[in-house]
């Protein structure tokens, strides 16, 4: 192989006590495309911010094809050629695609140099497969969209490596083959890529050589992930085995929740039409679907933030159709949101006060409006013990979590009152491994308890090897709704796009 | 080369250490204005110094023009931490005035003229300060242009009402009649202005305190403030919540006009507040939205009010100096508030 693109050697970056990296090498050939795999927390964004400028290293050396180089910021990224397709994208959403693209780049004489911006585009384009209208605005594309214009946009401005950190936690499947299609013809043609991601298939399926990440050291190298099982990589990662959780067959009893009929309007994203569906005391119901087709709105319908135009919601047999979300809280369901730092916690306070927040007024936290700070603390330390939540205490500020520890405190927060019905949403999305299969078993456990679940999500072996029975929704629609039995990733898939299951 | 990078955590003692800080800086800048206007920097401070806190007379005088600062900081405090962005503590100050006011004005038993002084101009700020916080509710008006912009309306009402069917007779001024001789707040120590007000003033500061730390209303306005979105998903009416708070935010400035009018001026003119209602802005950012702080923060503008006068008499240094002091610390402030998130790191020394 020739000389590599880019190589790391021995990067040792230190924070306070903390050593995040100590001693990684890591190296990407023309071609070639490099899988960065580790749990949260294990380094893998901070090595990449290394990389990129954001982290001056402690110790080490960067070499840009033999030659080192220094990168103090991601100005002297882009010139050394490394371009970086972060989780959160730096889109301006009102400018239009090609506005996008020429942003920093100076033209002639101060004025935009859009007919060459068109011919590289045009170019870019037609080399790797990356076609976008250069003249609609970034708000109206879709999320797939928008990481497509971030990976022109690092092309545009000539990288010869591409780091992209997680990209498809936000993707659809169909939208993955399609990512991966343009990755690889971008690998063809000499460039060199860099993919983080925790999805071990992906990673089996994408990459030419993976670098494994544990607790800021290399945990290992896998040469050849495609002929490497997920278990042993797994094991790489966490450092010790990860049995599946296994779903116990169950009866189960009568439904707890039930839609009706219902339809929305007035929502930012797709509405629902016609939807009705139910899941039984001790059942786990799987919602299928790309993102975008009334997922949304099914979950704020259910936790009580949007009021359904028309049909019946009831909840152990009584109506609960325009309850608010106290109500419902109070009535026995329990919520976690899809976004859990925006809607399910409130980063600048104390952990403990989003812990209590949905109960705050009930007699375990507050009595004749006078808060019980005790009652508060306590219960937020039980849970912190319970969940095994990683924090310096329930006074910390809960946005200084990882995200991992975020879901558990919501979990805890919403299970510590015994749900009857369970909502979840993207319940693992960005969770490592081990995070994950704590939560799963925490929804098994519910299940077995009889607590009646919906899990709304995009990860369909997830949902395959959760659910009792899964819904597919297309277009604000249940398209079909199976037993799980029935179900495989490929028919899921299928029917996700609309193309079966009318009937 | 410098830059800003994002911190963690913020450190306990910045709390304390920022505003002192601020106005370290503060008094700084401003010592360069005092040199061109051709007098001692440290003679102008020290008569500044000496005037509002050098002796017993002095610190009531300082503090009874605290007493509306802490009123309209407090205000602004509880309002800024639900998010409601009440610039209009003015306003609400004069509407409390001209209700406490007439209140005043009608013979009855003292003790009785000043309870309801204070209830009825808490109210009159509480229902102005309603008028932002449901327009922002029902049509999504901007809340600060809309309660910034209502001073004016308020102002230019209360100068139709002095100079027109209002005016008092007697003097021919445009003042109101004054308030009855046993409406007026009793005078704490002889021979100084120290009123009842003031005492209620500070009493205020801790009970709001209690209730944003030790409620669970002060916990629904804390978690609206943050995270509205949040705040509704875990159960909580956030429109409940902003009528609350502008109710409690408008009352409290309503009192600062009640205690102008039934400890000071006992009548409304048309200068009766040298601009608290924006002072409280000041205060409240120096306090950092704590209601405990306000009160320290008060008595710092009031101290450089006060002694702005007298440094005026002494050195010739305009007092317009004190307004320059106010409106540096707040960004000084402004500027020192963002060093609780961010911190300056040398980056690009080494090659």
């Amino acid at each position: 192989m020739s000389a590599p693109l880019i190589e790391m050697r021995g990067i040792t970056k230190i924070f306070g006590a903390v050593k995040a990296n100590e001693a990684v090498d890591l190296s990407v050939a023309p071609g070639e495309i490099l899988g960065l795999l580790g749990e949260n927390g294990a380094g893998k964004t901070t090595l990449m911010n290394v990389l990129f400028g954001a982290y001056a290293p402690d110790a080490g050396e960067i070499l840009v094809e033999g030659r080192p180089v220094t990168i103090h910021n991601s100005a002297d990224a882009l010139a050394a050629g490394i371009g970086m397709v972060h989780q959160h994208f730096h889109l301006a959403p009102r400018l239009t695609v090609l506005e996008n693209l020429l942003i920093g780049i100076p033209g002639k004489s101060g004025r935009i140099d859009r007919t060459r911006g068109l011919a590289r585009l045009d170019e870019i384009s037609r080399q790797y497969g990356l076609s976008l209208d250069p003249n609609l605005p970034v708000s109206a594309l879709s999320v797939g969209e928008q990481q497509r214009l971030e990976i022109i946009k690092a092309l545009f401005r000539g990288a010869k490596l591409l780091i992209l950190d997680e990209p498809t936690a936000v993707l659809a499947p169909s939208e993955v083959d399609g990512l991966f299609a343009a990755l690889r013809s971008m690998a063809a043609q000499g460039l060199g890529i860099i993919f983080i991601s925790h999805k071990l298939n992906e990673v089996r399926a994408l990459t030419h050589r993976c670098v494994v990440l544990r607790h800021g050291k290399v945990a290992g190298r896998v040469d050849h992930p495609a002929s490497t099982t997920s278990a042993e990589m797994a094991k790489l990662m966490c450092g010790h085995e990860i049995v599946p959780p296994t779903r116990e067959a169950s009866t189960p009893g009568a439904a707890v929740l039930t839609l009706d009929g219902i339809s929305t309007s007035g929502h930012a994203g797709m509405p629902l039409r016609d939807v009705s569906l139910f899941v039984r005391a001790g059942e786990i119901l799987g919602i299928a679907g790309v993102s975008g087709n009334g997922q949304q709105a099914l979950a704020d319908v259910i936790s009580g933030m949007l009021q359904p135009r028309a049909g019946t919601m009831t909840i152990a047999g009584k109506t609960v159709t325009r309850f608010s979300p106290r109500e419902l809280q109070a009535f026995g369901l329990g919520r976690i949101p899809e976004d859990r730092m925006t809607t399910g916690l409130v980063t600048n306070l104390p952990l403990a006060d989003s812990m209590v927040l949905p109960r705050i007024g009930t007699e375990a936290f507050s009595r004749n409006g006078l808060l019980n700070p005790t009652a508060i603390r306590a219960f937020a330390e039980a849970q912190i013990k319970a969940y095994d939540i990683r924090c310096p205490g329930p006074m910390v500020r809960a946005g200084a979590l990882s995200g991992g520890n975020l879901q558990k405190a919501l979990l805890a927060r919403e299970l510590a009152f015994d749900p009857k019905v369970l909502i979840v949403s993207q319940p693992t999305r960005g969770l490592d491994i081990g995070a994950a299969r704590f939560i799963h078993e925490k929804f098994l456990a519910m299940r077995a308890k009889g607590c009646g679940i919906i899990v709304i999500g995009e990860d369909l072996e997830e949902l395959l090897m959760l659910s009792d029975r899964i819904a597919v929704m297309y277009e604000g629609r249940i398209a079909r709704t199976l037993p799980s039995a029935d179900a495989t990733v490929a028919r899921l898939g299928l029917m996700m796009t609309g193309a079966e299951g009318k009937a | 080369m410098f830059r800003l990078e994002a911190r963690t955590s913020t450190p306990a003692w910045f709390n304390l250490a920022l505003p002192l800080i601020a106005i370290a800086v503060t008094l700084v800048l401003c010592s360069g204005l005092i040199a061109v206007a051709g007098a001692g920097v440290i003679e102008a401070y020290g008569v500044m110094l000496s005037a509002s806190l050098g002796d017993s007379y002095a610190i009531t005088e300082t503090l009874v023009r605290a007493a509306p600062m802490i009123f309209t900081g407090l205000a602004v405090a509880i309002a800024f931490r639900a998010k409601f962005w009440n610039i209009g503590a003015e306003g609400q100050l004069l509407a409390g005035a001209v209700a406490s006011c007439f209140v005043g004005a009608i013979p009855m038993p003292g003790y009785l003229a000043m309870l309801l002084m204070a209830i009825v101009g808490a109210a009159a700020g509480a229902l102005v300060a309603l008028v932002p916080a449901t327009l922002r509710i029902k049509f999504k008006v901007d809340d600060v242009v809309s309660s910034l912009l209502l001073n004016s309306v308020i102002y230019y009402a209360l100068m139709a009402l002095i100079e027109g069917p209002w005016k008092d007779t007697f003097s021919g001024y445009p003042i109101s009649p004054p308030i009855e001789d046993s409406a007026n707040f009793p005078v704490l120590i002889e021979g100084t202005r120290l009123h009842l007000g003031v005492i209620v003033a500070l009493i205020a500061a801790p009970l709001c305190w209690f209730l944003i730390a030790r409620t669970t209303l002060g916990f629904r306005i804390r978690v609206t403030g943050e995270n509205p979105e949040a705040a509704r998903y875990g159960g909580i009416s956030v429109q409940r919540v902003l009528l609350s708070t502008a109710l409690l935010s408008g009352a409290l400035a309503g009192l600062a006009g009640v205690g102008e009018v039934g400890g000071v001026h006992f009548q409304v003119m048309s200068d009766i507040s040298p601009g608290y209602g924006y002072s409280g802005i000041v205060v409240a950012m120096l306090a950092r939205l704590n209601p405990l702080g306000v009160v320290p923060a008060a008595i710092f503008l009031a101290a450089v009010m006060t002694g702005a006068e007298a440094m005026s008499r002494a050195t010739g240094v305009p007092a317009f100096l004190s307004d320059v002091i106010q409106g540096t610390a707040l960004l000084a402030m402004l500027v020192a508030l963002l060093f609780t998130a961010y911190r300056i790191r040398r980056v690009g020394a080494q090659t």
